[in-house]
């Protein structure tokens, strides 16, 4: 799509955001020494850090990623809600306490606590930071897809002012700004969050046939002969030749092509129908063509630089609604589900037709598909094989959502809030006001996504782009605010991964290599320019996953955490036998084996190397492999060693 | 070092996991299931997503208020004080 900035959005975002820039700076100025500069003195009151715990956790890929795969594939993004919020039982039940107990600025410390040993350490402090650079992945690959509609930036503009200007509140501020920030954005997102729910009730369904730019989608039924071109019915079809499939196109039965006589531009049209009925339906897709150092196609013309100018349709509608009603009017909290059910939506599918080396056509098609159907999973091609028999997919699905349900109490940035906090009962209910804020915003999370859906605003070319554009479908106003919000929710994830890098780099690895321990003013420093380095490792990354689903990457993030550092984490709490060498070859084991089958996956086969159909592991998710396989590893070699450990302690 | 706030907090994860796995089982083993509509207008989907979102919470809540009684009791100085570096 094309995208103008609007003038009220532009300065109500940057005042928002020099706001929190200004916040950020006056808090930072206390923050000198090293007990500051990460666990902001252990002074934050418990309910602030828990509203910051929302403002940590609900990053881009929630707000982003979750609202678009539900405005795209239903019910199956809300999956993501119910892991990611299921995850913080763990977090409260079983990890926050001991980790507050034990532990002092890091995860590493609480890990060490009990050996004192630099392996430990050092191991402990390279997972935080793999850990954290995946998570910083989709961050920034969220942060490049808001700036685009708002301020009419490209993608890689984005990314590098959120870089740049996250590198400055870290630099500047510590975890005393890091924490206020993500309070106010945390807080600010989750009542924003409400109001557009409120408006999306308040408006209701209507039966459109088309999204908000006014196009109306055409249909036609026509005898089936129409398709080998042996018929040509140019006046039904509106003055349009069918065109004869050639090349590639023979092998898309599903697709025909249609020639405007009057103008020459070629469009494509998904063909329904059964394969013995004599008329078939044509109906009219979406198609754009990538073409090597020219401009894209869209529909057949040269995609435009301005508004007015060729660009696809906005989507997103409801083709019909119960008892042959055209538009409900305000709907309540349940009705809003029951009226959903019993409509049918027009949900959009796409296929790469690869004309050329330097050329290729996606098309976009229409799949009118039951509400029933999209409020319940496996409409996502990811998940589709929970509803085939299909056992890889079944597998693939619980390994997600193990990896969901560990991940979170295993996040590097998440831990070392309970560090901001005086005492385990403030980690304690600092955690209960989070799950509380938390939860409550991925209820609203599935309504969120389905408004969008039914916006008539959703961008085909980018899922994550759904919630800023149901608020752009509502008020200019409310979509600045949101697009503010959102972005500074960003920067106060990002903040806070970059600080927990930061914190691994210099307390947990390079205090490790020196004979002498550093000062106090000089460990700030060189957390400092550690913040710089990693910050300016995620701009480039950001850059180069544009693209992907920003909830999607997170759950990868999820799985590498959950594998390296869970075994550890817990086998500490709970078994006397875990040795030193268990807690390194665990964390190693796990880091390597996760990392290593998300790199051989299909997806990544398919998405970042271009390979379609590659992947050498029987399924995406590593997470129920390679979790069970650092418990393992970590029990066998604390058994192995456990005499030698003994040994060295003394 | 066990208190009794641990033990709590562990039978309130074994309530909530034994229910996230019957959610997690269900969509992998039998998602049709899931298209059912207990009540009327919900489907399963739904009713239990939902439900594993406030469960979460209520359980949270419940072990606030169980476990910040029983610290008072037990006693109040378990947190380490030091914060130099």
């Amino acid at each position: 799509m094309i995208y103008e900035a609007a003038t009220e959005a532009v300065i109500l975002f940057f005042l928002f955001v020099g706001f929190t820039l200004g916040l950020s700076f006056w808090l930072g100025r206390k923050a000198k020494s090293t007990a500051g500069y990460f666990a902001a003195h252990g002074q934050i009151p418990w309910f602030i850090n828990g509203i910051a715990f929302a403002g940590d956790y609900l990053s881009a890929a929630s707000f982003l990623g979750i609202c678009g795969m539900i405005a795209f594939y239903g019910y199956d993004g809300f999956l993501y809600s119910i892991g990611y919020l299921a995850g913080w039982t763990v977090a409260l039940f079983v990890v926050a306490e001991p980790m507050k107990r034990l532990g002092k600025f890091t995860f590493a410390d609480a890990l060490d606590a009990k050996f004192n040993s630099k392996g430990v350490r050092i191991t402990a402090g390279i997972s935080t930071l793999a850990v954290s650079v995946f998570y910083l992945i989709p961050q920034m690959v969220g942060a490049g897809v808001l700036v685009e509609p708002l301020l009419g930036f490209d993608h890689w503009q984005g990314v590098l002012m959120v870089g740049a200007v996250v590198i400055l509140i870290v630099v500047t501020g510590g975890m005393v700004s890091t924490t206020w920030v993500q309070f106010l954005k945390g807080a600010l997102l989750v009542v924003f969050s409400a109001i557009l729910t409120w408006m999306i009730l308040d408006r209701g369904f209507e039966v459109k046939k088309g999204g908000e730019d006014g196009h109306v989608f055409a249909r036609y039924t026509v005898p089936r002969s129409v398709l080998d071109g042996s018929r040509n019915p140019v006046a039904e079809l509106n003055g349009r030749h069918v065109v004869v499939p050639e090349g590639p196109w023979v092998e898309f039965p599903q697709f025909v092509r249609l020639r405007n006589a009057d103008s020459d531009r070629v469009t494509v049209w998904h063909v329904e129908g059964d394969d013995a009925a004599t008329v078939v339906h044509l109906v009219e897709a979406q198609s754009i063509t990538r073409r090597r150092g020219q401009k894209p196609l869209v529909n057949g013309q040269e995609k435009g630089e301005k508004k007015g100018e060729p660009e696809l349709h906005p989507v997103g509608f409801v083709s019909r609604l119960p008892d042959g009603q055209k538009s409900t009017g305000p709907v309540g909290p349940r009705s809003f589900f029951r009226i959903f059910q019993e409509s049918e939506i027009v949900l959009w599918r796409s296929k790469n037709v690869k004309l050329s080396e330097n050329e290729t056509t996606t098309v976009y098609y229409q799949q009118e598909t039951p509400g029933s159907r999209v409020l319940s999973p496996g409409e996502h091609p990811r998940f589709q094989g929970i509803r085939r028999d299909d056992l890889m997919g079944r597998i693939n699905f619980i390994s997600l959502m193990l990896a969901l349900f560990c991940g979170t109490a295993s996040l590097p940035h998440i831990l070392i809030r309970y560090y901001t906090v005086k005492d385990e009962n403030s980690a304690r209910k600092s955690t209960i006001v989070g799950i509380g804020c938390i939860g409550f915003f991925y209820v609203l999370t599935l309504y969120l996504g389905l408004g969008a859906m039914t916006s008539g605003a959703l961008d085909l070319t980018s899922n994550n782009m759904a919630a800023p554009l149901l608020a752009r479908s509502m008020n200019i106003w409310l979509f600045a605010a949101i697009s503010a919000i959102a972005f500074t929710t960003v920067l106060g994830t990002v903040s806070a991964l970059i600080l927990a890098s930061a914190g691994a780099v210099t307390h947990d690895l390079l205090r490790n290599f020196r004979s002498e321990p550093m000062s106090d003013e000089m460990t700030v420093r060189v957390a400092k320019i550690a913040s710089v380095f990693v910050g300016a490792v995620a701009i480039v990354l950001g850059i180069v996953f544009r693209g992907m689903n920003v909830s999607y990457l997170v759950g990868w993030a999820f799985s590498v955490a959950a594998s390296a550092n869970l075994p550890a984490l817990i086998m500490i709490l709970f078994w006397r036998g875990v040795t030193r060498q268990g807690v390194v070859a665990a964390i190693i084991v796990g880091m390597v084996s996760s990392l290593t089958w998300i790199m051989l996956s299909a997806d990544t086969y398919e998405k970042i190397y271009g390979i379609e159909d590659g992947g050498l592991t029987p399924f995406t998710q590593p997470g129920i492999v390679t979790i069970p396989l650092g418990f393992l590893t970590l029990v066998l070699v604390s058994l192995a060693t456990r005499n030698s450990g003994k040994e060295s302690k003394v | 070092m066990k208190t009794r706030s641990n033990r709590l907090g562990l039978v309130l994860f074994g309530i909530y996991l034994a229910m996230y796995v019957g959610f997690v089982l269900i969509n992998a083993v039998n998602p049709e299931l899931m298209e059912t509509t207990p009540v009327e207008g919900l489907n399963l989907a739904v009713l239990y997503g939902f439900g594993l979102i406030i469960a979460a919470f209520a359980l949270a809540l419940l072990y606030g208020l169980l476990a910040g009684r029983s610290d008072a009791v037990e006693d109040t100085g378990t947190d380490k004080q030091e914060v130099s570096a």
